[in-house]
Protein backbone atom coordinates (compact mmCIF):
# COMPACT_ATOMS: atom_id res chain seq x y z
CA UNK A 1 0.00 0.00 0.00
CA UNK A 2 1.17 3.27 -0.97
CA UNK A 3 0.17 6.75 0.07
CA UNK A 4 0.52 10.42 0.70
CA UNK A 5 1.24 11.11 4.39
CA UNK A 6 -1.78 13.93 5.70
CA UNK A 7 0.02 14.50 9.15
CA UNK A 8 -1.70 15.55 12.47
CA UNK A 9 -0.81 15.67 15.83
CA UNK A 10 -1.10 14.55 19.00
CA UNK A 11 -5.06 13.60 21.04
CA UNK A 12 -6.86 13.62 17.69
CA UNK A 13 -10.17 12.54 19.37
CA UNK A 14 -12.63 11.26 17.41
CA UNK A 15 -14.98 14.68 17.91
CA UNK A 16 -12.16 16.19 15.70
CA UNK A 17 -12.23 13.57 12.65
CA UNK A 18 -16.20 13.97 12.63
CA UNK A 19 -17.88 16.10 14.98
CA UNK A 20 -21.43 14.57 16.79
CA UNK A 21 -23.76 17.20 15.40
CA UNK A 22 -22.14 15.58 11.95
CA UNK A 23 -23.63 12.56 13.00
CA UNK A 24 -26.74 13.80 13.84
CA UNK A 25 -27.64 14.71 9.91
CA UNK A 26 -26.29 11.37 8.50
CA UNK A 27 -24.68 8.05 8.99
CA UNK A 28 -23.43 8.18 5.38
CA UNK A 29 -19.72 7.84 4.87
CA UNK A 30 -20.12 9.59 1.65
CA UNK A 31 -22.24 12.20 3.53
CA UNK A 32 -19.71 12.47 6.45
CA UNK A 33 -16.55 12.84 4.11
CA UNK A 34 -17.03 16.29 3.53
CA UNK A 35 -16.83 17.24 7.41
CA UNK A 36 -13.26 15.01 7.64
CA UNK A 37 -11.30 17.01 11.04
CA UNK A 38 -13.63 20.35 10.00
CA UNK A 39 -12.48 21.19 13.66
CA UNK A 40 -8.41 21.04 13.41
CA UNK A 41 -7.95 21.21 9.50
CA UNK A 42 -10.85 23.02 7.31
CA UNK A 43 -8.81 22.50 3.89
CA UNK A 44 -8.78 18.91 4.87
CA UNK A 45 -11.59 17.36 3.40
CA UNK A 46 -11.50 19.57 0.16
CA UNK A 47 -7.61 18.12 -0.34
CA UNK A 48 -7.91 14.54 0.48
CA UNK A 49 -7.52 12.01 -2.05
CA UNK A 50 -7.92 8.61 -2.16
CA UNK A 51 -5.19 6.60 -1.07
CA UNK A 52 -3.76 9.35 1.48
CA UNK A 53 -2.95 7.88 4.55
CA UNK A 54 -3.18 9.65 7.91
CA UNK A 55 0.22 9.95 10.19
CA UNK A 56 -1.06 11.42 13.85
CA UNK A 57 1.09 11.15 17.09
CA UNK A 58 -0.11 10.07 20.49
CA UNK A 59 -3.51 8.84 21.51
CA UNK A 60 -4.97 9.02 17.68
CA UNK A 61 -8.88 8.61 18.32
CA UNK A 62 -9.01 8.90 21.73
CA UNK A 63 -12.63 10.28 23.09
CA UNK A 64 -16.17 8.46 21.66
CA UNK A 65 -16.14 5.23 21.21
CA UNK A 66 -18.02 6.61 17.63
CA UNK A 67 -17.55 4.24 14.68
CA UNK A 68 -18.21 6.72 12.12
CA UNK A 69 -14.77 8.15 13.04
CA UNK A 70 -13.59 5.15 10.74
CA UNK A 71 -16.61 4.86 8.30
CA UNK A 72 -16.36 8.43 7.54
CA UNK A 73 -11.98 7.72 6.85
CA UNK A 74 -12.95 4.80 4.68
CA UNK A 75 -15.25 6.99 2.76
CA UNK A 76 -12.58 9.57 2.15
CA UNK A 77 -10.81 6.32 0.78
CA UNK A 78 -8.06 6.36 2.94
CA UNK A 79 -6.87 2.93 3.86
CA UNK A 80 -4.69 3.20 6.72
CA UNK A 81 -3.91 5.19 9.83
CA UNK A 82 -0.25 5.53 11.07
CA UNK A 83 0.02 6.81 14.82
CA UNK A 84 2.59 6.55 17.31
CA UNK A 85 -0.63 5.11 20.15
CA UNK A 86 -4.29 5.01 18.95
CA UNK A 87 -6.93 4.97 21.67
CA UNK A 88 -8.01 1.33 21.97
CA UNK A 89 -11.96 2.31 20.51
CA UNK A 90 -10.52 3.43 17.68
CA UNK A 91 -7.56 1.05 16.81
CA UNK A 92 -10.71 -1.91 17.74
CA UNK A 93 -13.27 -0.13 15.61
CA UNK A 94 -10.26 0.22 12.22
CA UNK A 95 -10.03 -3.40 12.95
CA UNK A 96 -13.31 -4.05 11.94
CA UNK A 97 -13.76 -2.39 9.41
CA UNK A 98 -10.81 -3.08 7.19
CA UNK A 99 -9.04 0.06 7.97
CA UNK A 100 -5.36 -0.88 8.90
CA UNK A 101 -4.03 0.52 12.16
CA UNK A 102 -0.23 1.03 11.83
CA UNK A 103 1.75 1.77 15.18
CA UNK A 104 5.30 3.38 14.70
CA UNK A 105 7.60 6.08 15.63
CA UNK A 106 5.50 8.68 13.53
CA UNK A 107 7.77 11.84 14.69
CA UNK A 108 9.46 12.66 11.56
CA UNK A 109 7.34 11.88 8.62
CA UNK A 110 6.09 15.26 7.27
CA UNK A 111 2.99 16.37 5.34
CA UNK A 112 2.67 14.88 1.86
CA UNK A 113 5.79 12.15 2.22
CA UNK A 114 5.42 9.47 0.16
CA UNK A 115 4.86 5.93 2.43
CA UNK A 116 4.87 2.73 1.83
CA UNK A 117 2.99 0.80 4.39
CA UNK A 118 4.72 -3.19 4.49
CA UNK A 119 4.31 -5.68 6.58
CA UNK A 120 5.80 -4.90 9.76
CA UNK A 121 7.07 -1.94 8.47
CA UNK A 122 7.06 1.39 7.04
CA UNK A 123 9.11 2.74 4.14
CA UNK A 124 9.15 6.82 4.08
CA UNK A 125 10.21 6.97 0.60
CA UNK A 126 10.86 10.45 0.41
CA UNK A 127 13.22 10.50 3.73
CA UNK A 128 14.46 7.22 2.67
CA UNK A 129 13.68 6.05 5.95
CA UNK A 130 12.16 2.91 7.01
CA UNK A 131 10.04 2.44 10.25
CA UNK A 132 9.54 -0.47 12.78
CA UNK A 133 6.10 -1.07 12.97
CA UNK A 134 4.09 -3.97 15.89
CA UNK A 135 2.57 -6.19 13.74
CA UNK A 136 -1.40 -7.22 14.19
CA UNK A 137 -2.02 -9.95 16.66
CA UNK A 138 -3.67 -13.12 15.98
CA UNK A 139 -7.40 -12.93 15.32
CA UNK A 140 -6.89 -8.69 14.29
CA UNK A 141 -4.87 -9.61 11.51
CA UNK A 142 -7.40 -12.23 10.15
CA UNK A 143 -10.18 -9.70 10.35
CA UNK A 144 -8.54 -7.07 8.66
CA UNK A 145 -7.31 -9.34 5.82
CA UNK A 146 -11.05 -10.45 5.22
CA UNK A 147 -11.93 -6.74 4.99
CA UNK A 148 -13.33 -5.94 8.47
CA UNK A 149 -15.96 -8.32 10.83
CA UNK A 150 -19.06 -7.68 7.94
CA UNK A 151 -16.78 -10.05 5.03
CA UNK A 152 -15.32 -11.76 7.94
CA UNK A 153 -19.31 -13.02 9.43
CA UNK A 154 -20.26 -13.13 5.86
CA UNK A 155 -17.73 -16.07 5.67
CA UNK A 156 -17.14 -18.09 9.11
CA UNK A 157 -20.94 -16.69 10.59
CA UNK A 158 -18.89 -16.66 14.03
CA UNK A 159 -15.33 -15.84 15.28
CA UNK A 160 -13.57 -19.14 14.47
CA UNK A 161 -11.06 -19.43 17.25
CA UNK B 1 3.00 -19.28 36.63
CA UNK B 2 2.71 -15.79 38.18
CA UNK B 3 -1.00 -14.83 39.59
CA UNK B 4 -3.43 -13.10 37.87
CA UNK B 5 -4.94 -9.48 37.76
CA UNK B 6 -8.97 -8.76 38.12
CA UNK B 7 -9.01 -8.29 34.70
CA UNK B 8 -7.02 -11.66 33.71
CA UNK B 9 -9.23 -13.46 35.68
CA UNK B 10 -12.32 -12.23 34.54
CA UNK B 11 -11.39 -12.76 31.22
CA UNK B 12 -10.15 -15.89 31.16
CA UNK B 13 -13.53 -17.38 32.77
CA UNK B 14 -14.84 -15.93 29.85
CA UNK B 15 -12.99 -17.24 27.45
CA UNK B 16 -12.20 -20.31 28.68
CA UNK B 17 -8.60 -20.10 28.38
CA UNK B 18 -5.56 -18.52 29.96
CA UNK B 19 -6.41 -15.36 29.08
CA UNK B 20 -3.09 -13.40 29.99
CA UNK B 21 -1.79 -9.89 29.32
CA UNK B 22 -1.41 -9.66 25.39
CA UNK B 23 -3.12 -12.35 24.30
CA UNK B 24 -6.25 -12.26 22.21
CA UNK B 25 -9.52 -13.97 23.89
CA UNK B 26 -12.99 -14.52 22.35
CA UNK B 27 -15.21 -14.22 25.35
CA UNK B 28 -18.75 -14.73 25.67
CA UNK B 29 -20.60 -11.42 26.55
CA UNK B 30 -23.19 -11.25 29.76
CA UNK B 31 -24.81 -7.78 28.54
CA UNK B 32 -24.37 -5.31 25.83
CA UNK B 33 -25.79 -2.27 25.83
CA UNK B 34 -26.09 0.16 22.68
CA UNK B 35 -27.63 3.30 22.26
CA UNK B 36 -29.23 6.08 19.87
CA UNK B 37 -25.91 6.78 19.15
CA UNK B 38 -24.25 3.54 18.36
CA UNK B 39 -26.97 0.81 18.31
CA UNK B 40 -28.66 2.26 14.50
CA UNK B 41 -24.98 1.44 12.97
CA UNK B 42 -24.95 -1.30 14.88
CA UNK B 43 -28.30 -2.37 13.16
CA UNK B 44 -26.98 -1.74 9.84
CA UNK B 45 -23.52 -4.06 10.49
CA UNK B 46 -25.96 -6.92 11.68
CA UNK B 47 -27.95 -6.51 8.47
CA UNK B 48 -24.71 -6.83 6.34
CA UNK B 49 -23.37 -9.50 8.15
CA UNK B 50 -26.28 -11.76 6.98
CA UNK B 51 -27.47 -11.51 10.92
CA UNK B 52 -31.36 -13.63 10.71
CA UNK B 53 -31.92 -13.66 14.87
CA UNK B 54 -30.04 -12.71 17.96
CA UNK B 55 -28.06 -15.07 19.97
CA UNK B 56 -29.55 -13.83 23.36
CA UNK B 57 -31.75 -11.33 23.44
CA UNK B 58 -31.90 -11.06 27.09
CA UNK B 59 -28.19 -9.97 27.22
CA UNK B 60 -28.73 -7.24 25.24
CA UNK B 61 -30.13 -3.59 26.07
CA UNK B 62 -30.46 -0.41 24.32
CA UNK B 63 -31.19 2.86 25.70
CA UNK B 64 -32.13 6.18 23.92
CA UNK B 65 -30.00 8.51 25.32
CA UNK B 66 -27.79 10.61 23.38
CA UNK B 67 -30.65 12.09 21.58
CA UNK B 68 -33.26 12.50 23.93
CA UNK B 69 -36.15 13.75 23.39
CA UNK B 70 -35.06 13.29 19.26
CA UNK B 71 -34.04 16.71 17.92
CA UNK B 72 -34.64 16.22 14.99
CA UNK B 73 -37.01 14.16 12.08
CA UNK B 74 -33.60 11.88 11.30
CA UNK B 75 -33.20 10.80 14.45
CA UNK B 76 -36.83 10.30 15.12
CA UNK B 77 -37.01 7.72 12.80
CA UNK B 78 -33.32 6.60 14.20
CA UNK B 79 -35.28 6.10 17.57
CA UNK B 80 -38.26 4.03 15.67
CA UNK B 81 -35.49 1.88 13.93
CA UNK B 82 -34.41 1.00 16.99
CA UNK B 83 -38.19 0.46 18.62
CA UNK B 84 -39.03 -1.93 16.06
CA UNK B 85 -35.74 -3.78 16.08
CA UNK B 86 -36.13 -4.54 20.06
CA UNK B 87 -39.38 -5.48 19.58
CA UNK B 88 -39.07 -7.84 16.95
CA UNK B 89 -36.18 -9.54 18.76
CA UNK B 90 -37.32 -9.00 22.35
CA UNK B 91 -34.46 -6.70 23.12
CA UNK B 92 -35.27 -4.83 26.38
CA UNK B 93 -35.18 -1.04 25.20
CA UNK B 94 -34.49 2.01 27.44
CA UNK B 95 -37.12 4.77 26.00
CA UNK B 96 -36.40 8.68 25.85
CA UNK B 97 -36.97 9.99 29.41
CA UNK B 98 -35.19 6.97 31.46
CA UNK B 99 -31.63 8.44 31.21
CA UNK B 100 -28.17 7.61 29.90
CA UNK B 101 -27.75 3.71 29.18
CA UNK B 102 -24.47 3.79 31.49
CA UNK B 103 -26.33 4.41 34.61
CA UNK B 104 -29.30 2.35 33.62
CA UNK B 105 -26.94 -0.75 33.70
CA UNK B 106 -25.93 0.26 36.80
CA UNK B 107 -29.18 1.10 38.35
CA UNK B 108 -30.86 -1.74 36.78
CA UNK B 109 -28.19 -4.49 37.97
CA UNK B 110 -27.13 -5.84 34.79
CA UNK B 111 -23.57 -4.82 35.12
CA UNK B 112 -22.54 -7.48 38.24
CA UNK B 113 -19.20 -8.40 40.01
CA UNK B 114 -17.45 -10.62 37.64
CA UNK B 115 -19.54 -10.41 34.57
CA UNK B 116 -18.52 -8.45 31.54
CA UNK B 117 -20.40 -6.07 30.66
CA UNK B 118 -19.87 -3.78 27.66
CA UNK B 119 -21.05 -1.09 25.90
CA UNK B 120 -21.09 0.67 22.37
CA UNK B 121 -20.03 3.92 23.90
CA UNK B 122 -16.56 4.52 25.58
CA UNK B 123 -18.14 5.24 28.77
CA UNK B 124 -18.93 1.74 29.34
CA UNK B 125 -16.20 1.64 31.79
CA UNK B 126 -18.26 2.90 34.25
CA UNK B 127 -19.82 -0.58 35.40
CA UNK B 128 -16.07 -1.16 36.87
CA UNK B 129 -17.17 -0.06 40.20
CA UNK B 130 -19.17 -2.86 40.65
CA UNK B 131 -16.24 -5.35 39.77
CA UNK B 132 -17.60 -5.89 36.41
CA UNK B 133 -14.95 -6.16 33.61
CA UNK B 134 -16.57 -3.25 31.52
CA UNK B 135 -15.34 -1.60 28.72
CA UNK B 136 -16.96 0.17 25.55
CA UNK B 137 -17.01 -1.47 22.21
CA UNK B 138 -17.81 -0.52 18.62
CA UNK B 139 -21.11 -0.84 16.25
CA UNK B 140 -19.88 -3.45 14.51
CA UNK B 141 -18.73 -5.70 17.58
CA UNK B 142 -22.17 -5.25 19.00
CA UNK B 143 -23.83 -6.68 15.90
CA UNK B 144 -21.50 -9.31 16.33
CA UNK B 145 -22.52 -9.73 19.54
CA UNK B 146 -26.22 -9.78 18.40
CA UNK B 147 -25.54 -12.73 15.86
CA UNK B 148 -23.02 -14.81 17.92
CA UNK B 149 -23.08 -13.54 22.10
CA UNK B 150 -19.33 -12.79 21.58
CA UNK B 151 -16.43 -10.91 21.77
CA UNK B 152 -12.34 -10.38 20.71
CA UNK B 153 -10.61 -9.06 23.35
CA UNK B 154 -6.60 -7.84 23.55
CA UNK B 155 -6.47 -9.24 27.15
CA UNK B 156 -4.66 -5.70 29.08
CA UNK B 157 -1.92 -5.59 31.43
CA UNK B 158 -3.18 -3.76 34.73
CA UNK B 159 -1.78 -0.33 36.57
CA UNK B 160 -2.33 -0.58 39.83
CA UNK B 161 -3.86 2.46 41.58
CA UNK B 162 -3.20 2.31 44.97
CA UNK B 163 -6.03 4.49 47.08
CA UNK B 164 -5.26 5.92 50.67
CA UNK B 165 -6.67 8.18 52.86
CA UNK B 166 -10.32 9.99 52.37
CA UNK B 167 -11.78 12.88 50.64
CA UNK B 168 -11.34 15.67 52.64
CA UNK B 169 -14.57 17.97 53.26
CA UNK B 170 -15.25 19.82 49.87
CA UNK B 171 -13.24 17.36 47.95
CA UNK B 172 -15.13 14.96 45.88
CA UNK B 173 -14.63 11.66 43.74
CA UNK B 174 -14.64 14.03 40.44
CA UNK B 175 -11.32 15.83 41.98
CA UNK B 176 -8.98 12.21 42.73
CA UNK B 177 -10.57 11.51 38.86
CA UNK B 178 -8.67 15.03 37.40
CA UNK B 179 -6.11 14.41 39.97
CA UNK B 180 -5.58 10.52 38.39
CA UNK B 181 -5.96 11.68 34.90
CA UNK B 182 -3.24 14.99 35.40
CA UNK B 183 -0.83 11.97 37.10
CA UNK B 184 -1.73 9.53 33.84
CA UNK B 185 -2.30 11.91 31.15
CA UNK B 186 -5.18 11.26 28.22
CA UNK B 187 -2.98 8.38 27.11
CA UNK B 188 -0.86 6.98 30.11
CA UNK B 189 -2.92 4.00 30.07
CA UNK B 190 -3.73 3.40 26.86
CA UNK B 191 -4.44 -0.24 26.38
CA UNK B 192 -4.51 -1.09 29.67
CA UNK B 193 -6.59 -1.62 32.34
CA UNK B 194 -6.71 0.37 35.89
CA UNK B 195 -6.84 -2.00 39.19
CA UNK B 196 -8.23 0.56 42.02
CA UNK B 197 -7.40 -1.20 45.41
CA UNK B 198 -5.92 -0.01 48.76
CA UNK B 199 -7.27 1.50 51.79
CA UNK B 200 -8.70 4.32 50.28
CA UNK B 201 -11.45 1.90 48.48
CA UNK B 202 -13.09 1.69 51.74
CA UNK B 203 -13.82 4.93 52.11
CA UNK B 204 -15.48 5.64 48.51
CA UNK B 205 -19.29 5.04 48.48
CA UNK B 206 -20.64 3.38 44.90
CA UNK B 207 -21.12 6.92 43.69
CA UNK B 208 -17.30 7.79 44.16
CA UNK B 209 -16.69 4.62 42.36
CA UNK B 210 -18.45 4.96 39.37
CA UNK B 211 -17.11 8.53 38.94
CA UNK B 212 -13.57 7.20 39.03
CA UNK B 213 -14.40 4.49 36.92
CA UNK B 214 -16.42 6.38 34.42
CA UNK B 215 -13.16 8.62 33.98
CA UNK B 216 -10.48 5.94 33.29
CA UNK B 217 -11.46 5.87 29.43
CA UNK B 218 -10.08 9.90 29.93
CA UNK B 219 -6.69 8.58 30.10
CA UNK B 220 -6.89 6.30 27.95
CA UNK B 221 -7.77 2.85 30.27
CA UNK B 222 -9.94 -0.14 28.53
CA UNK B 223 -11.53 -0.27 31.87
CA UNK B 224 -11.51 1.05 35.65
CA UNK B 225 -12.08 -2.13 37.93
CA UNK B 226 -12.52 -2.06 41.51
CA UNK B 227 -12.45 -4.55 44.14
CA UNK B 228 -15.97 -5.41 45.55
CA UNK B 229 -16.67 -5.35 49.25
CA UNK B 230 -19.90 -5.06 51.51
CA UNK B 231 -20.81 -1.47 50.01
CA UNK B 232 -20.78 -3.61 46.18
CA UNK B 233 -23.59 -6.20 47.93
CA UNK B 234 -25.36 -3.42 49.68
CA UNK B 235 -26.04 -1.16 46.39
CA UNK B 236 -27.36 -4.50 44.21
CA UNK B 237 -29.12 -5.56 46.90
CA UNK B 238 -32.61 -5.28 45.23
CA UNK B 239 -31.45 -4.84 41.73
CA UNK B 240 -30.55 -8.32 40.90
CA UNK B 241 -31.67 -11.90 41.55
CA UNK B 242 -28.51 -13.36 39.91
CA UNK B 243 -26.24 -15.26 41.97
CA UNK B 244 -22.43 -13.61 41.39
CA UNK B 245 -19.47 -14.38 42.66
CA UNK B 246 -16.76 -11.20 43.42
CA UNK B 247 -13.11 -10.88 41.94
CA UNK B 248 -9.97 -10.46 43.16
CA UNK B 249 -6.73 -9.92 42.14
CA UNK B 250 -3.84 -12.90 43.15
CA UNK B 251 -1.33 -11.58 45.82
CA UNK B 252 1.60 -12.34 43.17
CA UNK B 253 -0.42 -11.07 39.87
CA UNK B 254 1.81 -8.89 37.74
CA UNK B 255 0.96 -5.17 37.33
CA UNK B 256 2.64 -3.32 34.19
CA UNK B 257 3.05 -0.24 37.16
CA UNK B 258 1.84 0.94 40.24
CA UNK B 259 0.71 4.75 40.82
CA UNK B 260 -0.38 5.86 44.30
CA UNK B 261 -3.52 8.00 45.11
CA UNK B 262 -3.88 9.84 48.39
CA UNK B 263 -7.30 11.09 48.70
CA UNK B 264 -6.14 13.51 51.96
CA UNK B 265 -3.79 15.13 50.48
CA UNK B 266 -6.44 16.51 47.74
CA UNK B 267 -7.78 19.69 46.83
CA UNK B 268 -10.42 20.65 44.24
CA UNK B 269 -9.19 20.79 40.71
CA UNK B 270 -10.46 21.92 37.35
CA UNK B 271 -9.53 20.52 33.69
CA UNK B 272 -8.88 23.30 31.32
CA UNK B 273 -10.37 23.78 27.78
CA UNK B 274 -9.94 21.55 25.91
CA UNK B 275 -7.53 18.94 27.33
CA UNK B 276 -9.56 16.69 29.96
CA UNK B 277 -5.67 15.89 31.26
CA UNK B 278 -4.92 19.71 31.54
CA UNK B 279 -5.62 19.70 35.24
CA UNK B 280 -4.48 22.48 37.22
CA UNK B 281 -5.73 22.74 40.70
CA UNK B 282 -8.80 25.24 41.06
CA UNK B 283 -7.15 28.07 43.24
CA UNK B 284 -4.51 28.72 39.88
CA UNK B 285 -7.72 29.76 37.65
CA UNK B 286 -10.11 31.06 40.46
CA UNK B 287 -12.09 34.22 38.76
CA UNK B 288 -12.23 33.16 35.45
CA UNK B 289 -15.63 34.30 34.81
CA UNK B 290 -18.27 31.45 33.53
CA UNK B 291 -21.92 32.20 32.00
CA UNK B 292 -22.95 28.38 31.98
CA UNK B 293 -22.99 25.53 34.53
CA UNK B 294 -23.71 22.45 33.57
CA UNK B 295 -24.60 19.98 36.11
CA UNK B 296 -25.37 15.97 34.85
CA UNK B 297 -23.30 13.21 32.76
CA UNK B 298 -22.41 9.78 33.51
CA UNK B 299 -19.94 11.53 35.23
CA UNK B 300 -21.40 13.84 37.70
CA UNK B 301 -25.56 13.51 37.48
CA UNK B 302 -26.11 10.79 39.87
CA UNK B 303 -28.44 11.90 43.25
CA UNK B 304 -25.36 12.74 45.46
CA UNK B 305 -24.11 14.71 42.97
CA UNK B 306 -27.34 16.85 43.14
CA UNK B 307 -27.27 17.09 46.68
CA UNK B 308 -23.33 18.43 46.79
CA UNK B 309 -24.26 20.91 44.09
CA UNK B 310 -27.37 22.44 46.18
CA UNK B 311 -26.05 22.40 48.86
CA UNK B 312 -23.69 25.14 47.89
CA UNK B 313 -25.92 26.98 46.16
CA UNK B 314 -28.24 27.48 48.59
CA UNK B 315 -25.20 28.64 50.92
CA UNK B 316 -24.32 30.55 48.18
CA UNK B 317 -27.61 32.62 48.23
CA UNK B 318 -28.47 30.86 44.64
CA UNK B 319 -27.41 31.61 40.83
CA UNK B 320 -25.61 34.69 39.74
CA UNK B 321 -26.75 37.03 37.38
CA UNK B 322 -25.33 36.28 33.92
CA UNK B 323 -25.47 32.39 34.44
CA UNK B 324 -27.07 29.93 32.92
CA UNK B 325 -27.60 26.78 35.20
CA UNK B 326 -28.48 23.82 33.42
CA UNK B 327 -30.05 20.74 35.13
CA UNK B 328 -29.81 17.28 33.90
CA UNK B 329 -30.18 13.67 35.54
CA UNK B 330 -28.87 11.15 34.68
CA UNK B 331 -31.82 9.20 35.07
CA UNK B 332 -35.27 9.30 35.76
CA UNK B 333 -34.84 6.89 38.99
CA UNK B 334 -32.38 10.37 40.05
CA UNK B 335 -35.32 13.04 39.46
CA UNK B 336 -37.47 11.25 40.60
CA UNK B 337 -35.39 11.05 44.18
CA UNK B 338 -34.71 14.56 43.45
CA UNK B 339 -38.69 15.76 42.93
CA UNK B 340 -39.16 13.44 46.14
CA UNK B 341 -36.56 15.22 48.70
CA UNK B 342 -37.21 18.81 46.97
CA UNK B 343 -33.62 19.09 45.40
CA UNK B 344 -35.40 19.24 42.30
CA UNK B 345 -37.71 22.67 43.59
CA UNK B 346 -34.59 24.27 44.75
CA UNK B 347 -33.17 24.11 41.21
CA UNK B 348 -36.28 25.45 39.52
CA UNK B 349 -36.35 28.24 42.26
CA UNK B 350 -33.58 28.96 41.59
CA UNK B 351 -34.03 29.73 37.82
CA UNK B 352 -32.17 26.16 36.86
CA UNK B 353 -33.21 24.70 33.17
CA UNK B 354 -33.98 21.76 33.64
CA UNK B 355 -33.08 19.29 31.15
CA UNK B 356 -35.07 15.74 30.12
CA UNK B 357 -32.73 12.98 31.43
CA UNK B 358 -30.45 11.35 29.18
CA UNK B 359 -26.95 13.23 27.81
CA UNK B 360 -28.18 15.92 27.47
CA UNK B 361 -25.47 18.97 26.35
CA UNK B 362 -22.61 16.89 26.98
CA UNK B 363 -21.96 15.72 23.69
CA UNK B 364 -24.03 18.97 21.80
CA UNK B 365 -26.33 16.04 20.20
CA UNK B 366 -29.08 18.07 22.34
CA UNK B 367 -29.81 20.14 25.41
CA UNK B 368 -28.59 23.43 26.13
CA UNK B 369 -25.86 24.56 23.34
CA UNK B 370 -23.19 27.06 24.98
CA UNK B 371 -22.85 30.34 22.84
CA UNK B 372 -19.56 31.52 21.30
CA UNK B 373 -16.94 32.33 23.63
CA UNK B 374 -19.19 31.27 26.48
CA UNK B 375 -17.22 29.62 29.42
CA UNK B 376 -19.05 25.88 30.51
CA UNK B 377 -18.54 25.01 34.12
CA UNK B 378 -19.49 21.38 34.07
CA UNK B 379 -19.43 17.98 35.71
CA UNK B 380 -18.97 16.16 32.66
CA UNK B 381 -15.54 13.92 31.50
CA UNK B 382 -14.89 15.90 28.51
CA UNK B 383 -14.21 19.45 27.22
CA UNK B 384 -13.04 18.51 23.75
CA UNK B 385 -13.47 21.71 21.44
CA UNK B 386 -16.95 21.70 20.28
CA UNK B 387 -17.38 18.78 22.41
CA UNK B 388 -21.24 20.59 23.69
CA UNK B 389 -21.98 21.70 19.95
CA UNK B 390 -19.97 25.18 19.50
CA UNK B 391 -16.33 24.94 19.01
CA UNK B 392 -15.70 28.71 19.90
CA UNK B 393 -16.67 27.72 23.59
CA UNK B 394 -14.85 26.43 26.63
CA UNK B 395 -15.36 24.11 28.58
CA UNK B 396 -13.67 23.23 32.38
CA UNK B 397 -14.26 20.49 34.01
CA UNK B 398 -15.00 20.44 37.57
CA UNK B 399 -16.69 18.50 40.65
CA UNK B 400 -20.71 19.42 41.30
CA UNK B 401 -19.88 21.66 44.20
CA UNK B 402 -17.40 23.52 42.62
CA UNK B 403 -19.33 23.87 39.66
CA UNK B 404 -21.92 25.21 41.76
CA UNK B 405 -19.97 27.43 43.78
CA UNK B 406 -18.99 28.58 39.89
CA UNK B 407 -22.55 29.16 39.25
CA UNK B 408 -22.96 31.05 42.97
CA UNK B 409 -19.92 33.41 42.00
CA UNK B 410 -20.34 33.94 38.03
CA UNK B 411 -16.89 32.50 37.94
CA UNK B 412 -14.32 29.65 38.75
CA UNK B 413 -14.35 29.69 43.16
CA UNK B 414 -13.41 27.22 45.53
CA UNK B 415 -17.01 25.46 46.54
CA UNK B 416 -14.82 25.44 50.38
CA UNK B 417 -15.25 29.06 50.92
CA UNK B 418 -19.25 29.00 50.34
CA UNK B 419 -19.97 25.80 52.03
CA UNK B 420 -18.08 27.44 55.25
Amino acid sequence: MIGRARVFGDDINTDYIVTSRRKRESLDPAVLRAYLFEEVDPLFAATVEAGDVIVAGRNFGCGSAMEVAVTAVLGAGIRAVVARSFSRTYYRNAVNNGLLPVECDTRRIREGDRLLIGDGEVRNETAGEILIAAPLPGIMREIVAAGGLVPYFRRHGDFSV
Amino acid sequence: MSGKTISEKILSAKSGVDARAGRVVVCRVDCAMGTDGSAPMAIDYFEAMGGRRVRDAARIVFALDHYAPAPNRAIAALHQRLREFAAQFGIELWDVGQGIGHQLMVESGRALPGGLAVGADSHAVTYGALNAFSTGIGSSDLAAILICGRLWLRVPESIRVRLTGQLPRGVYAKDAALALAAALGADGAVYQALEFGGSGVGALDMDDRLVLSNFAVEMGAKNGIFPADERTRAYLAGRTRLDFAAVEADADARYAREIALNLDALSPQVALPHQVDRVVPLAQVAGTPVQMVYLGTCTGGRVKDFHEARDVLKAGGGVARGVQLVVTPASRAVMETLAQDGTLADFVAMGAVIVTPGCGSCCGTCGAIPGDGVNVVSTANRNFKGRMGNSSAFIYLASPASCAAAAVRGSIADPREIEA
